[in-house]
């Protein structure tokens, strides 16, 4: 192979980045620091506060987000990679202020009491539900596995999952 | 935490990141999906000058290929992917089956599978179950690409023979025989963990139910996945039943020397390897019986 030390490009070099990246249908552009998450880059550029910040380093999942369609930690990626992605956010499920059905199903169940770890599991849960229903309680443990509540327990999580995806509406 | 500074390339090409890890070796570390490399750098476990994100390669290295001779899965398949494909979980259920107890979905949507080798994390699944695959890891640097089957791939806790300006490209397996039946079976204490423990097992079968080939190994209880040789060799010429589960089982935990922690002790660990393999050797049995019904 070819010898590269006389020929690196520098382009790559630069201190800061910029990324363009659509948020919620949104298209936003910041000028960020290589080492910014994608969570601080939300939450600090994009004050979409919405999405929370628990453990830093992959468990907790408060930080959920979608990523081009997967549901992805934004605290293990960096700003930089999200640079012409598709990122959903907490902020983006309600449309026109009508919650939607998940996010009705976590109310009628009270699958949340301080809320802390609300976003995460909300956006876990939209991701999977899209790919396919849950129909049976272990299934719903399983999609729900990812997200650590330290609160309520996940009796009423499991339900919600379960409710929203047979298609059950309303807010009561 | 957040990570320290460090200065970010993003090779377009393989050639690009080939040279930008040339040029940066020693200072530079590659960052693939992840989810190993982002928590150590948020709690500064770690710190590198140079970042060499290889996400943007392009498509081509993020499928995997079900060749006629090969299945060939190079470095930004994510693992997700693999779990997902049906291909991969009719030709390589122990792959499939393994992939599922990775963390959670929301990991593996962007860990790849050459990240998780690469890691070489000893309880990791994915060691174990390439290593009872008959694997070849390839590796590329600026200075050429060379080829380690797993037992020199896999070198020490954390430990692989890449070197720093070598990238893993891919890794590939052999296209499985008809007759090759597999299984992993793992105990976390909570999903999504990392297990105390886990097994991968390949047999080949030949038309009486007597087992040609058998390859086992284990994770989780030594620096690197564990061969369970001895284990093999009883198997090898053997037909799968219940006479020999107490022989395997006890040479199964003959041959782990695990290390105890505040998850379980060396006891246990030895314990749980003797009941996995049993468990993994019955499932490869109902797979076969299965196919033969
Ligand atoms: C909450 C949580 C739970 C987890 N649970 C499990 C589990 O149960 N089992 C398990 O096995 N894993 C688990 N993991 C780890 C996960 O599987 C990682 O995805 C995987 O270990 C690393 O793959 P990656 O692509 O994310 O690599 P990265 O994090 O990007 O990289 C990991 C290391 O490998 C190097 N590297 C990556 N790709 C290459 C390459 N192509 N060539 C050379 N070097 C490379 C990097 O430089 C780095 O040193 C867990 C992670 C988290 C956050
Ligand atoms: S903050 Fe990202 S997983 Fe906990
Ligand atoms: S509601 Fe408080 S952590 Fe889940």
């Amino acid at each position: 192979m070819r010898d590269h030390a006389t020929e690196f490009p520098t382009r790559t070099q630069d201190e800061t980045h910029t990324v363009g990246c659509t948020v919620n249908g949104r298209e936003y552009e910041a000028v960020v620091d290589p080492r910014m998450t994608l969570a601080d880059f939300l939450r600090e550029k994009l004050r979409l506060t919405g999405t929370h910040l628990g453990c830093e380093h992959g468990v907790c999942g408060a930080c959920t987000v979608i990523v081009d369609g997967a549901a992805t930690r934004s605290c293990l990626m960096l700003a930089v990679q999200a640079d012409g992605a598709q990122v959903e956010t907490v902020e983006g499920l309600a449309e026109d202020g009508e919650l939607s059905p998940l996010q009705c199903a976590f109310k009628r169940n009270h699958a949340l009491q301080c809320g802390f770890c609300t976003p995460g599991f909300l956006m876990s849960v939209t991701a999977a539900l899209r790919e396919e229903s849950v129909t049976t309680e272990e299934q719903a443990r399983e999609v729900l596995s990812g997200n650590i509540c330290r609160c309520t327990g996940y009796t009423g999580l499991v339900k919600s999952v379960l409710e929203a995806s047979a298609g059950k509406e309303g807010n009561a | 935490m957040k990570p320290g500074r460090f200065t970010y390339h993003s090779p377009r090409s393989l050639d690009e990141a080939l040279a930008a890890l040339q040029v940066y070796g020693d200072d530079a570390k590659v960052l693939a999906g992840g989810q190993s490399l982002m928590p150590m750098l948020n709690f500064r476990l770690a710190r590198f000058e140079h970042l060499v994100d290889v996400n943007r390669l392009g498509a081509e290295y993020a499928e995997p290929t079900f060749g006629d001779t090969r299945i060939t899965i190079p470095l930004l398949v994510r693992q997700r992917r693999v779990e997902r494909s049906e291909e991969a979980a009719r030709l390589l259920p122990v792959l499939t089956e393994a992939l599922a107890q990775v963390a959670h979905p929301q990991i593996r949507n962007r860990g790849t599978i050459c990240g998780s080798l690469a890691h070489a994390d000893p309880a990791a699944e994915l060691p174990s179950v390439l290593s009872v695959l008959d694997a070849t890891f390839t590796i590329a640097s600026s200075r050429g690409v060379r080829e380690v089957p797993a037992e020199e791939f896999f070198l020490f806790h954390l430990t692989t023979s890449l070197e720093p300006d070598e990238l893993l490209l891919q890794v590939s397996v052999p296209r499985p025989p008809v007759n090759q039946f597999s299984s992993f079976r793992e105990f976390a204490t909570r999903r999504g963990d990392f297990a105390l423990a886990g097994v991968a097992a390949v047999c080949e079968v030949d038309a009486a139910g007597v087992v040609t080939t058998c390859r086992v190994a284990a994770a989780g209880v030594a620096p690197t996945p564990h061969r369970l040789t001895d284990v093999e060799a009883l198997v090898t010429g053997a037909s799968l039943n219940e006479d020999l589960w107490p022989d395997v089982e006890a040479a199964a935990r003959a041959q782990v020397d695990p290390t105890g922690d505040i998850h379980a002790s060396a006891e246990y660990r030895s314990r749980l390897t003797g009941v996995l393999v049993k468990r993994a050797l019955a499932d490869i049995r109902g797979k076969l019986e299965a196919s033969r019904a």
